[in-house]
């Protein structure tokens, strides 16, 4: 009888067993499946647009819903010009922080305190930086603008740069401090040896050494400034036509793929406004998928090393 | 010959200097932006604040109670959806790490990981609140779960992968079946490590606004009810500091600080955590 029992016991074990295992599967099919449906859902949705604007949609002028006549070129410069114009800002500080952590001050109290507040960077929500620079950043800029002879519109994208800036330094920062930490010594002692100095060294040693590590850092950084939303959405003027010359569309109001989502997704009233929108979303997906595979793929091949 | 080491050190010398000057100088935007909303915000928190329901236009006081209440209970029923299927995820990928389940499962993380939460808003929008036929908390529960789960995955994944595999071998040797075997050895040695990926990813979607523009959308009264629309911090902040009334500024104001030491108490806290038990996310 307490034979069966026990027998009985460890069988139900081992279905236990089983079907944990089974739950370990569906769980990451799951996952699979979701990334699946997100892409089939924002491929089908977009469809209608797809099918009535064309490929033409992407360098259309002219957005303008109450017409019906819709064109995604503002959206994409104004993607393209805040995000690369934010990267330009952040990169020189990345790479110093990474540097500055890396080798010259790898250990001890500053040196925490300095990661610490670099990461704390990335903690704080888009939406504070947003709100904080509606109040503060705009009026300087604009006392700036109007000082420097232009339209003082205040927001705008160089506006929305600058808060970009800010924000992706930590996710560069942060993958170069390691990879820059793991530089093996001996490549350094040598050049010590042979009578380089810091400098020298950091130059033509850990440089070259994490070039491709580093740039993937940049790549991560791009993709966060791509994506991101609430910032841009409320520094950025929300104007959906394209000024003439390019000092007028870089210091002017305008609209990112995101932000011209996030204000008039509620609002769009028929089914192509709609798709369109929505199409815009699929591009932004796509363009930030694969640049942070591609970044992933090189930090991966990086590490195996 | 020493003119230029002499070149060479003072080279070496200014180089470091624009390091420290560059990498110190970023802190100053983090430290600006903090202690700003702390002057703006802090005055605006009392119990009044925290109890109340925004005021109309016009009037003075009011508070930010109903975007507090929606803000938790949205935050806690991401948590229940994306915490085990995290986890258990997370275990699949650091216990078959050469499948080619987990090879697919480990690219989709890393997807997710990089979808701007906006998009995640859209296609919530058309798979819950279209369907429901209006914004919902469960819609805003659902986004912001998809943006939690690639943090727990990795940071579970990652954690695990660090445990010696002779804990799990003694475990087996002993005849501990599988599942009692990661649930009842792996996963508490490693619990620390989740914890702390957990709380990050809690700090992550407590102040994203982006996916709840489109789901939960926000309201302006007290509301607990799931399958309506909901207020929450971000979007509540998002609303009033758009709008022209200094009333509902000051509202944003002191919603922003508590949005924020809340999110830097979280971080800090994970930060002494994963000190504390040595764990490298």
């Amino acid at each position: 009888m307490t034979k069966n029992k026990r027998l009985d016991l460890s069988y139900a074990q081992m279905r236990w067993e089983t079907v944990f295992r089974r739950i370990l599967i569906i769980m990451s099919a799951i996952l699979i499946l979701l990334v699946v449906g997100i892409l089939i859902t924002l491929i089908m949705q977009s469809m209608p647009s797809i099918k009535s604007l064309g490929i033409g949609f992407l360098w259309g002028k002219i957005w303008d819903p109450v017409s019906n006549i819709y064109g995604a070129y503002p959206f994409l410069i104004g993607t393209l010009l805040t995000s690369f114009t934010a990267l330009l800002i952040s990169v020189p500080f990345s790479y110093a922080i990474s540097i500055y952590l890396g080798e010259y001050n790898p250990k001890g109290w500053l040196s925490n305190l300095l990661k610490n507040s670099i990461e704390l960077i990335a903690a704080v929500p888009s939406i504070i930086y947003g709100f904080w620079g509606i109040f503060v950043l705009v009026p300087v800029i604009r006392s700036f603008e109007a000082k420097i002879h232009i339209a003082p519109y205040g927001v705008g994208i160089f506006t929305s740069s600058l808060v970009l800036a800010v924000m992706i330094i930590p996710y560069a920062a942060s993958l170069g401090i390691t990879l820059i930490r793991m530089v093996p010594s001996p490549l350094k002692e040598g050049a010590y040896a042979l009578g380089a100095t810091r400098f020298e060294v950091i130059r033509s040693v850990i440089m070259p050494y994490t070039r491709s590590g580093l740039f993937a850092g940049v790549l991560l950084s791009l993709g966060r400034a791509l994506g991101e939303t609430m910032a841009v959405t409320m520094l950025i003027g929300n104007t959906s036509t394209i000024a003439n010359s390019f000092k007028e569309i870089f210091f002017g109001p305008g609209n990112t793929m995101a932000s011209v989502i996030a204000n008039e997704f509620t609002e769009a009233d028929h089914t192509v406004y709609l798709s369109a929108l929505i199409e815009l979303g699929l591009v932004l997906f796509f363009v930030t998928v694969v640049i942070n595979l591609i970044g992933k793929r090189i930090i991966t091949k990086f590490t195996n090393h | 010959m020493d003119a230029r080491i002499g070149i060479r050190n003072t080279k070496s010398i200014l180089f470091k200097g624009l390091i420290v000057f560059l990498a110190f100088v970023i802190t100053l935007p983090l430290i600006i932006v903090l202690l700003y909303i702390i002057k703006q915000g802090i005055f605006q928190v009392n119990w009044h604040f925290l109890t109340n329901v925004p005021a109309p236009v016009g009037e003075t006081g009011g508070g930010i109670s109903n975007a507090l209440v929606g803000s938790l209970i949205i935050v806690l029923m991401s948590s229940i959806v994306a915490i085990p299927v995290g986890i258990l995820t997370g275990i699949y990928l650091s216990e078959n790490p050469h499948t080619k389940l987990s090879y697919y499962a480990g690219l989709c993380v890393d997807i997710l990981q990089g979808v701007p939460s906006i998009v995640v808003g859209i296609v919530v929008y058309f798979w819950i609140v279209k369907p429901l036929g209006t914004f919902s908390a469960i819609s805003g529960s659902i986004a912001l779960s998809i943006m939690m789960l690639p943090i727990v995955i990795r940071s579970t994944e990652q954690t695990l992968r660090l445990l010696p595999p002779s804990l799990k071998e003694a475990a087996l040797s002993l005849g501990v079946p599988y599942h009692r075997v990661i649930l009842k050895v792996i996963v508490p040695c490693g619990f620390a490590g989740i914890l702390s990926g957990i709380m990050l990813s809690i700090a992550r979607i407590v102040g994203e606004t982006a996916p709840l523009l489109f789901t939960a959308f926000g309201n302006p009264y007290l509301s607990t009810a799931i399958t309506k629309p909901m207020e929450t911090l971000p979007h509540l902040i998002y609303t009033y500091a758009t709008s022209p009334y200094d009333d509902w500024h000051n509202l944003a104001w002191g919603a922003s600080f508590i949005l924020l030491m809340f999110v830097l108490i979280l971080n800090i806290f994970t930060k002494l955590i994963t000190r504390k038990w040595n764990i490298q996310l």
